[in-house]
C-alpha cells in the first residue's frame, strides 16, 4: 500500500533526502548550543573570564548560524517534497483514471473519486511532510542529545533510558485504541457528505414530500455520531500531553534530586546540571515530535488506502499490440454475442444477438426499459467487452483496432450526457479541435442547434456553466449531437438522446442526417416510434434478446411488441396515416 | 463562479470571532471558564516550573556545597512540592485537553446542524444560483478550517499567551534589566514573523483559490469521465490538469516554504537570545552592572529558550487563523442567508362528513382532505377539492426577464391538465410557481378558491405530489426511497405502490428485492427504472393533486401505458397537471394547454385541437412543413 503511492515521489527524491540531509545536519548543530552553554557558565561567568566568554559565544553564534541555515533549507527543501510529492500523486491518479474503461468508472461513484483526488490527497501531503521533517530528525536529535547528555553524565543519562519505553508503550497503546475510532469516524463523515450532497442535488423532492424535518432528523444523527466518536477518539488523545508532562516531569525531578547530589558531591558542575537538564529536554520533546507523528500516520492511513486503491485500479480494457488505425466503412456484425455488465451475474444482459449492419444504413432500436438497447450500442466502440461471442466493425474484430480510432470513427452520444464549462464552439471542438468556425456552424445546423445559438447575444461564444445547466435539456442535446457529428464518424450512435427535443426539431435533425451524412451508418436508439419508423430496419430488444427486425410496415405486421408499443403512442395509428 | 467564494478577503475578523465565541457562551459556559481556569493553572506551573531550576540552584544547591555534612531533607521537600506541582499541572492539562474536545465538538456539531437545519429552509433560488460543489464545501472544507481553529489554534493561543505572560512575570521577579533584554529579542522574533507572516499569508490565499481552480476541474472531468473517454479527450483532460495542478504546486510550495522556514528561524533567534543572554549576563555579572547569580543566569538562560517556543507556536497558528476565519465566514454567510418567506396560515387536515355532510378534523388518514382556516378564534373547514385557477398570472426568475405571460388557466376538480410545446416555453416554471417554489410577480393563483399565499407552505406541497424528470433516490433500500412519499406507509402499501409504477417486478429481480441498498442517487438502476420508484413514491404518498413533469420519459411506451392505467385509476376524482413531450401521454386530457415563449397559445382537449389544425395539431402528425 505504502509502496504503491511512494512510487510517485519520482523527481522529488532528491529534495525529500535533502530535507532529511539538512536537517540531520540542523540537529548536530544544535546539539553542541547547550554543551557550548555549559562552558559559558561554568568557565567563564565563575572565572570571570570574559575573552572565553566571548571565544566560544562566537563559536556558538556560528553553530547557531549554521543551524539556522540548515533548518531553512531543510524546511524549503521538505515543502517542495512534500507539495511536489502530493502534487504527483494526484496526477498520478488522475492519469489512471483516464485509462479507466466504463467498466472501472461504474465500479467508483464519482464522488468518491474526488474526495480522493482532494481531501486524501491533502491528508497525505500533510503527513509526508511531517515524517520528512521528524523522522531523521527526531531520532538523531534523541541520538545526540542522549551522547552529549552521557558525554556530560552518564551515570545520570542512564536514568532517563528508563522513561523511553514506558512512553513508548502508552504511545502504542493510545494509538491501538485510538486507529478503530478514526476509521469509522471517516466512514460516518462520507454518510454526512452523502446526506448532505442529496439534499441539495435533491432540493425540490424534499421540499415537494415536506420532508426537511426527516432530513434534518437524519443528518442530526449522524452529525450526533461524529461527535460521540469525535469525543471518544480525542478524549484519548488528550490523555497523550499529560501523560508525556508527567513522564517529562518525573524524569526532570530525578534528574534534580540525582543531580543535586552530584554537585553537591562534587562530581558535577552546576553549568553540567543545566545543560544536562536542555538535552533531557530535547530527547523528551523528540519523543514527542514521534508520538505526534504516530498520530498523524493513524489519520493518514485511510486516505493511502483509498489513493492506492485507485493507483492499482487496472483499466478492464486495453489496447490491442499492433492495432489496427483505420476503418474502411461503416459495416457492423455482431456474431453470438453475450454480455453481462457483472461476470457473477446469472442472467446475462445480452444474449444470443447476431445481426448485420450495411454501411450508410439507418437503424432504429427500441424495447422496454432495462430490454438491453443501451448495452447493445456500447460494444460497437467498445465501451464494454462482449462477455462471449465478437463485434465486428468494416469486417474486423473491434479488438484488433487502436480504441482512439474506433472511438473517433464511432461516435456515441450517451443517454446521460454532459457539457463542460467553457464557450458553446470550445465544447464542440471536444469533437475536432482543429475544426473550423464553419465546420461547426455546419454541424449545429445539422443538429439544428444553430437557430438557437445565433438567438443568443454572444452566439457561438457564450459562456456555459458547468454540467451545461444554462440551456435546457433539449438544446443540451443538440449540442451534443453537433459535438458528435463533428467527428466526421462512420458510424454515428445516438442513444436516446433527442428525448428532449419536440418531435418536429427532431425530424429535422434526421431528415438532415440522411441528406447530409448518407454514408454514414445510424444507429438511434428510442423510446419514441416517430424517431425511428422511418429507419432502414428497426430492431426490436426484448429483456436482452432481438424480438424482431425489419421496417415500420414489416413489424407491424408481424411483431407483437412493436405493435403494442406503437398503438400505445398512436392510438390506432389512425392519424398518422392521413 | 467556483472560486469566487475561496479568495473573498476576511471582513471584520472580530465580529466573525465574536460570533464563534457566541456559539461557546451560550451552552458551554461553565466548561469554558473550567478551560480558561485549566489553561492559566497548567501554562503557570510550566513557568514555575522553569524558573525552579534557579531555585533549585541558588537556595538549594549552592549553600549545600559549603557545608561539610550536607542535610537533604530540604532540598527533598522542595523536590516533592515540585512533584505536587508538576501533578497539578499536568492534571489540569488533561481536564483542558478533555473539556476542549467536549466544547469543540460540540459547538462544531451545533454549527453543522444550524447550517443543515438551515439549508433545508431556503428558497429554491439559493439552489439554483450556489453550485452543489460550492455548498458542499460549506461541510468539508469551511468547517475542517473552523475544526482547526476552534480546537488548536485558539485554546493554543491562549495557552501560549498566558505562558509567555507568565514567563514575564517570573523574569521580572528575578531581574529587569535582563527581561528588557529578553523583550527587546521577543520584538525582533515578532517582526520576523510579520515579515514572513505577510508574505507567507499572500501565498495562502493564492494556495487556496489555485486549489479550488483544480478541484472544480476535476469534479467536472471525473462527472464526465464516460463523455471524455467517448471523445478520446484524455490527453487533453490531462494538459488542462497538469497545467492546474502544477499552478497549485507553485503556489503551494511557496505558502508552505514560508510557514517551512518560520520554525528554524525562530529557534534559532530563540539560540541567539539564550547565547546573547549568557554573554550579557555574564558580563553583567562580572562588571556587577546587576547582582546575577549563576542559578538567575541558568534560569534565564532557560526562560528565554522557553519562550521561543509560544511564540512561535502563536506565529504558526496566525495564517491558520487567518484561513479558519475566512471559511468561518463563508459558514456565516450560508447561515445568514434569507429562508423562504412563509405567511400561510391555512391548513391541511384529515377529515370526514358527518352524517349532516358536515365536515369534521379527524387524525387518521382518511383519504378525504379539508383546508383549517382560523380567523379570530373561529375555525372555518373548506372541503379539498383540487380546484387550481391561475389568474392573469406573470413570472420571472428575475425581474428583468419574465418567463410567463399573463397565464390564465383553471383546473376542475378531477381534471387531467397538460402542457405541452417546446422546451423553454414555460411549462415546468407553471408546475413550480403552483407549489411556491417560485412566488409569482403579478396575479393571483387560487386552491379551491384560496390564494396560495395564504397557505401554510408544507401543507400545500403536502396536497401536492410531484414527479421530476430528474428523479432523485437517496441513499438507503428501495423500500425506504418508496416510503418517502409516506413515512408511515406499511410494507404492503409499499408494494403495493411499487405494483402500481410497474416497478415491483423489477424490483423482484434484483438480489435484494425490496430491501436493495441505492446508492449514489441510484445509479445503479437505469434511467426509466428510477422513474417507475419515483412514480411508486409519489404513488404512496398519495395526493388530492399530482404534477407529473416528464415523469415518464424514460420509460417505454409500453411500461408506460401499464403506468398510467395505474395511475388513472389511483388518480380518479383528483387533478393531476401532466408534462410530457410524448403526446400519446397526455391524449386523453381533459385539458391541452399548448405553451410556447412562456404564453398558452391554444387549449382545448386533443379532439377540439387536432380540428383546430394549429400548432398541437402539426406537434401531433408531425404533418408540419419541411422547409
Amino acid at each position: 500500500m505504502y509502496r504503491t503511492i511512494v512510487k510517485s515521489l519520482r523527481q522529488y527524491k532528491k529534495p525529500s533526502f535533502l530535507t532529511m540531509l539538512f536537517l540531520a545536519l540542523e540537529v548536530s548543530m544544535e546539539i553542541f548550543i547547550p554543551f557550548l552553554m555549559a562552558k559559558i557558565l561554568d568557565k567563564g561567568l565563575l572565572t570571570k573570564d570574559i575573552q572565553y566568554v566571548l571565544e566560544i559565544g562566537s563559536l556558538m553564534f556560528v553553530i547557531a548560524c549554521l543551524s539556522m541555515l540548515f533548518g531553512v533549507l531543510g524546511g524549503k527543501f521538505s515543502s517542495e517534497a512534500a507539495v511536489g510529492f502530493s502534487a504527483n500523486l494526484r496526477q498520478d491518479i488522475y492519469k489512471n483514471i483516464q485509462t479507466f474503461a466504463f467498466d472501472n468508472i461504474d465500479k467508483y461513484s464519482a464522488s468518491s473519486l474526488i474526495t480522493r483526488l482532494t481531501t486524501d490527497i491533502t491528508n497525505i501531503q500533510m503527513a509526508f511532510q511531517m515524517i520528512l521533517k521528524t523522522i531523521i530528525r527526531a531520532p538523531f536529535m534523541i541520538i545526540f542529545a542522549f551522547i552529549m547528555a552521557g558525554y556530560t553524565n552518564l551515570k545520570l543519562a542512564l536514568n532517563i533510558l528508563i522513561v523511553i519505553p514506558i512512553l513508548g508503550f502508552v504511545l502504542i497503546a493510545l494509538i491501538y485504541k485510538v486507529h478503530p475510532y478514526f476509521i469509522e469516524v471517516f466512514k460516518k463523515y462520507d454518510r454526512l457528505n452523502r446526506t448532505v450532497q442529496e439534499n441539495i442535488n435533491g432540493v425540490r423532492v424534499v421540499k415537494s414530500f415536506v420532508r426537511e424535518e426527516k432530513e434534518i432528523e437524519g443528518f442530526k444523527n449522524d452529525s450526533e455520531d461524529i461527535k460521540q466518536l469525535f469525543m471518544k477518539a480525542e478524549k484519548i488523545i488528550a490523555l497523550n500531553s499529560p501523560i508525556m508532562q508527567i513522564a517529562i516531569y518525573s524524569t526532570l525531578l530525578v534528574v534534580y534530586w540525582v543531580g543535586a547530589k552530584q554537585v553537591v558531591g562534587g562530581s558535577m558542575t552546576t553549568g553540567e546540571l543545566t545543560s544536562f537538564i536542555t538535552y533531557m529536554m530535547q530527547i523528551l520533546s523528540s519523543l514527542m515530535m514521534v508520538s505526534m507523528i504516530f498520530v498523524m500516520i493513524v489519520i493518514s492511513e485511510a486516505s493511502v488506502e483509498r489513493v492506492a486503491e485507485v493507483l492499482n485500479e487496472q483499466a478492464t480494457l486495453t489496447n490491442p499490440k499492433n492495432a489496427v488505425t483505420t476503418i474502411e466503412t461503416g459495416d457492423i456484425e455482431f456474431k453470438n454475442v453475450q454480455f453481462k455488465y457483472n461476470a457473477l451475474s446469472e442472467e446475462a444482459d445480452l444474449r444470443d444477438i447476431n445481426l448485420k449492419i450495411q454501411s450508410g444504413e439507418t437503424i432504429g432500436i427500441i424495447g422496454g426499459t432495462g430490454s438491453g438497447k443501451s448495452s447493445l450500442i456500447q460494444l460497437i466502440p467498445r465501451l464494454y467487452d462482449v462477455t462471449e461471442g465478437e463485434v465486428y466493425v468494416s469486417g474486423r474484430n473491434v479488438k484488433e483496432y487502436d480504441l482512439v480510432t474506433l472511438r473517433d470513427q464511432i461516435a456515441m452520444v450517451l443517454q446521460k450526457n454532459t457539457l463542460f464549462s467553457g464557450t458553446i464552439s470550445e465544447n464542440l471542438r471536444w469533437g475536432d479541435k482543429n475544426a473550423s468556425d464553419e465546420e461547426i456552424k455546419r454541424v449545429a445546423k445539422l443538429a439544428q442547434a444553430d437557430d438557437f445559438v445565433q438567438a443568443f447575444p454572444e452566439g457561438y461564444e457564450t459562456q456555459l456553466d458547468q454540467g451545461g445547466t444554462n440551456v435546457s435539456g433539449g438544446q443540451k442535446q443538440r449540442l451534443t449531437i453537433a459535438r458528435a457529428l463533428l467527428k466526421k464518424p462512420k458510424i454515428l450512435i445516438l442513444d436516446d438522446s433527442t428525448s428532449a427535443v419536440d418531435t418536429k426539431t427532431d425530424a429535422y435533425i434526421r431528415r438532415s442526417f440522411s441528406e447530409e451524412i448518407p454514408n454514414t451508418t445510424k444507429i438511434i436508439v428510442s423510446q419514441r416510434i416517430s424517431s425511428i419508423q422511418d429507419s432502414d430496419r428497426i430492431i426490436v430488444l426484448n429483456e436482452g434478446k432481438i424480438d424482431g427486425i425489419g421496417t415500420h410496415e414489416e413489424l407491424l405486421e408481424n411483431n407483437e411488441i412493436y405493435n403494442e408499443v406503437y398503438n400505445s403512442q398512436v392510438k390506432g395509428g389512425t392519424i398518422i396515416e392521413e | 463562479m467556483k472560486n469566487k467564494a475561496l479568495t473573498q478577503p476576511v471582513e471584520k475578523p472580530f465580529k466573525i470571532l465574536k460570533r464563534i465565541f457566541s456559539y461557546a457562551t451560550e451552552e458551554y459556559k461553565l466548561r469554558l471558564i473550567l478551560v480558561v481556569i485549566s489553561i492559566i493553572i497548567s501554562a503557570g506551573t510550566n513557568a514555575i516550573g522553569i524558573s525552579f531550576t534557579k531555585v533549585l540552584i541558588d537556595d538549594y544547591i549552592a549553600p549545600l556545597v559549603l557545608q561539610e555534612n550536607p542535610d537533604f531533607t530540604n532540598l527533598a521537600r522542595v523536590i516533592g512540592m515540585m512533584a505536587a506541582l508538576y501533578l497539578t499541572g499536568a492534571l489540569f492539562t488533561y481536564i483542558y485537553n478533555r473539556t476542549m474536545v467536549t466544547v469543540a465538538q460540540g459547538i462544531l456539531k451545533d454549527i453543522r446542524d444550524e447550517m443543515f437545519e438551515h439549508m433545508e429552509t431556503l428558497p429554491i433560488r439559493y439552489f439554483d444560483s450556489n453550485a452543489t460543489g460550492d455548498i458542499m464545501s460549506h461541510y468539508t472544507n469551511d468547517t475542517d478550517t473552523l475544526r482547526q481553529m476552534i480546537s488548536q489554534s485558539i485554546p493554543q493561543t491562549f495557552s501560549s499567551s498566558i505562558m509567555i505572560l507568565s514567563i514575564f512575570i517570573a523574569m521580572f521577579i528575578i531581574n529587569v534589566p535582563m527581561t528588557l533584554f529578553v523583550l527587546f529579542m521577543v520584538g525582533i522574533m515578532i517582526f520576523v514573523i510579520r515579515f514572513l507572516g505577510k508574505r507567507s499569508g499572500r501565498y495562502f490565499f493564492i494556495q487556496q483559490s489555485a486549489l479550488g481552480a483544480l478541484n472544480g476541474y476535476i469534479e467536472e472531468m471525473i462527472e464526465g469521465q464516460k463523455v471524455v473517454k467517448v471523445f478520446n479527450h484524455e490527453e487533453e483532460a490531462i494538459i488542462d490538469f497538469d497545467e492546474l495542478n502544477e499552478d497549485l504546486r507553485e503556489n503551494a510550495t511557496k505558502a508552505n516554504t514560508y510557514a517551512n522556514i518560520l520554525m528554524p528561524i525562530m529557534g534559532n533567534i530563540g539560540n541567539f537570545t539564550y547565547l546573547l543572554t549568557a554573554v550579557v549576563g555574564t558580563i553583567f555579572s562580572i562588571t556587577g552592572v546587576t547582582a546575577l547569580t549563576i542559578g538567575s543566569i541558568a534560569s534565564f538562560v532557560q526562560f528565554t529558550k522557553s519562550i521561543t517556543m509560544p511564540v512561535s507556536q502563536i506565529s504558526q497558528q496566525f495564517n491558520a487563523i487567518v484561513l479558519s476565519l475566512a471559511g468561518a465566514q463563508r459558514i456565516f454567510q450560508l447561515l445568514d442567508e434569507k429562508p423562504e418567506q412563509d405567511n400561510g396560515t391555512i391548513e391541511l387536515v384529515n377529515m370526514k362528513k358527518n352524517e349532516e355532510g358536515v365536515i369534521e378534523e379527524v387524525d387518521e388518514r382518511t383519504g378525504h382532505w379539508a383546508w383549517k382556516k382560523t380567523l379570530d378564534n373561529e375555525v372555518n373547514y373548506i372541503g379539498l377539492t383540487g380546484d387550481v385557477r391561475f389568474k392573469e398570472v406573470t413570472f420571472g426568475y428575475n425581474e428583468n426577464k419574465t418567463v410567463l405571460h399573463n397565464i390564465n388557466l383553471f383546473a376542475k376538480p378531477g381534471q387531467k391538465i397538460a402542457f405541452v410545446g417546446a422546451t423553454g416555453a414555460g411549462k415546468t416554471t407553471i408546475t413550480n410557481l403552483i407549489n411556491r417554489f417560485y412566488d409569482i410577480q403579478k396575479g393571483t393563483i387560487t386552491y379551491d378558491g384560496i390564494d396560495i399565499q395564504d397557505i401554510k407552505k408544507s401543507d400545500l406541497r403536502k396536497s401536492l405530489g410531484i414527479v421530476l424528470q430528474d428523479t432523485h433516490l437517496f441513499s438507503g433500500t428501495i423500500k425506504e426511497n418508496i416510503r418517502y412519499g409516506r413515512l408511515d406507509a406499511t410494507d404492503e402499501e409499499v408494494e403495493e405502490a411499487a405494483k402500481l409504477a410497474n416497478a415491483d417486478f423489477f424490483i423482484r429481480q434484483l438480489p435484494k428485492g425490496y430491501d436493495t441498498e441505492l446508492s449514489g442517487d441510484g445509479g445503479s438502476l437505469s434511467q426509466g427504472q428510477r422513474q417507475l420508484l419515483a412514480i411508486a413514491r409519489a404513488a404512496v404518498a398519495n395526493p388530492p393533486v399530482l404534477i407529473l413533469d416528464e415523469a415518464t420519459s424514460s420509460i417505454d411506451t409500453r411500461t408506460e401505458a401499464i403506468v398510467q392505467s395505474g395511475m388513472d385509476a389511483l388518480m380518479e376524482g383528483r387533478t393531476v397537471f401532466v408534462i410530457a413531450h410524448r403526446l400519446s401521454t397526455i391524449r386523453n386530457s381533459d385539458a391541452i394547454m399548448v405553451m410556447d415563449q412562456g404564453r398558452i397559445i391554444e387549449r382545448g382537449d386533443h379532439d377540439d385541437l387536432m380540428n383546430q389544425k394549429g400548432e398541437y395539431y402539426q406537434l401531433y402528425t408531425g404533418a408540419f412543413e419541411m422547409s
